[in-house]
């Protein structure tokens, strides 16, 4: 890890108060990074879905289970790790939330929401085994922030590989 | 910011004021809960105003799909009214605006019941 690099971490119980708490602590760091309200948005949403992801995907829901959480914050972007003690999962085998058949469907929209809200998004292996999904998004430039949705640099989804 | 939720009949329409979260825990429950207690009475053409509605995550995505259903599933309907632009972009990215009616006015969206 470069030395002018950030880290922050916490471990989180498997309850749906950690989804709050993960996501208000990323907010802060976003906010202090500088990144603007539509930025903070997409990002607190992000972590939220990957809180929810490892909460209730990865560790079923299991007390006994824990969420870990960390930050680095780099020269040049933010990056959120949540690593959960499940089965783990491939990202290739989760279902496309916008075909037809699955419009209507009472979930799995998480995954598709954390790709479409931050710049770059991957799911690995944790050291564990379960789960640890790795998203970044690059701090603002002088100029380069979108304080009122006019267009972030993630405006429209990616397509699924 | 948790989410409440109030009703109040328009003919045979019941629109539904909500404001707050609708996220993972109270927030979708709360929605799950006026959604099915509304059908219990048979109040099956719902209108949800979420003019007051700043924030939804894939859990309350996915709450209101399920509403959504269920309410179709017993021959009724259920509308959307006064989304926010955070709501709005969430259904277009993931394609349910065109699923939902939606509608900017109340008198126009009661009308459409009919």
């Amino acid at each position: 890890m470069a030395s002018d690099t950030k880290h922050l971490e916490i471990t989180l119980d498997t309850q749906v108060d950690s989804v709050n708490l993960a996501e208000e602590m990323c907010l802060r760091v976003a906010e202090a990074a500088g990144f603007g309200e539509d930025d903070c948005y997409r990002i607190g949403m992000s972590v939220r879905e990957g809180v929810i992801n490892a909460f209730h995907y990865g560790n079923q829901e299991r007390p006994d289970k824990k969420i870990y959480l960390a930050v680095d914050l780099t020269a040049d972007k933010m990056i959120i790790h949540v690593l959960d003690e499940g089965a783990g999962f491939i990202l290739a085998d989760v279902p496309d939330p916008l075909a037809e058949e699955n419009l209507l469907s009472t979930s799995g929209r998480g995954i598709f929401l954390m790709r479409a809200f931050m710049d770059e998004f991957d799911v690995i292996s944790g050291r564990n085994g379960g789960a640890e999904i790795v998203m970044s998004k690059k701090l603002p430039t002088p100029g380069s922030t979108s304080p009122n949705g006019q267009g972030g640099r993630n405006a429209k989804p990616r397509q699924e590989a | 910011m948790s989410l409440h939720a109030t009703h109040r009949d328009a003919g045979q329409v019941t629109v539904v004021d909500l404001s707050g979260r609708i996220t993972l825990g109270d927030g979708s429950a709360l929605l799950r809960k006026t959604i099915r207690g509304l059908l219990d009475d048979q109040r099956k053409m719902i209108l949800l105003n979420l003019a007051d509605v700043d924030y939804i995550d894939s859990s309350g995505i996915g709450e209101l799909v399920s509403g959504f259903t269920a309410v179709k599933n017993q021959s009724g309907d259920l509308k959307l009214l006064h989304l926010t632009k955070k709501v709005r972009d969430l259904l277009q990215i993931t394609k349910l605006y065109t699923v939902f009616d939606v509608f900017t006015d109340e008198g126009t969206a009661l009308r459409s019941f009919r």
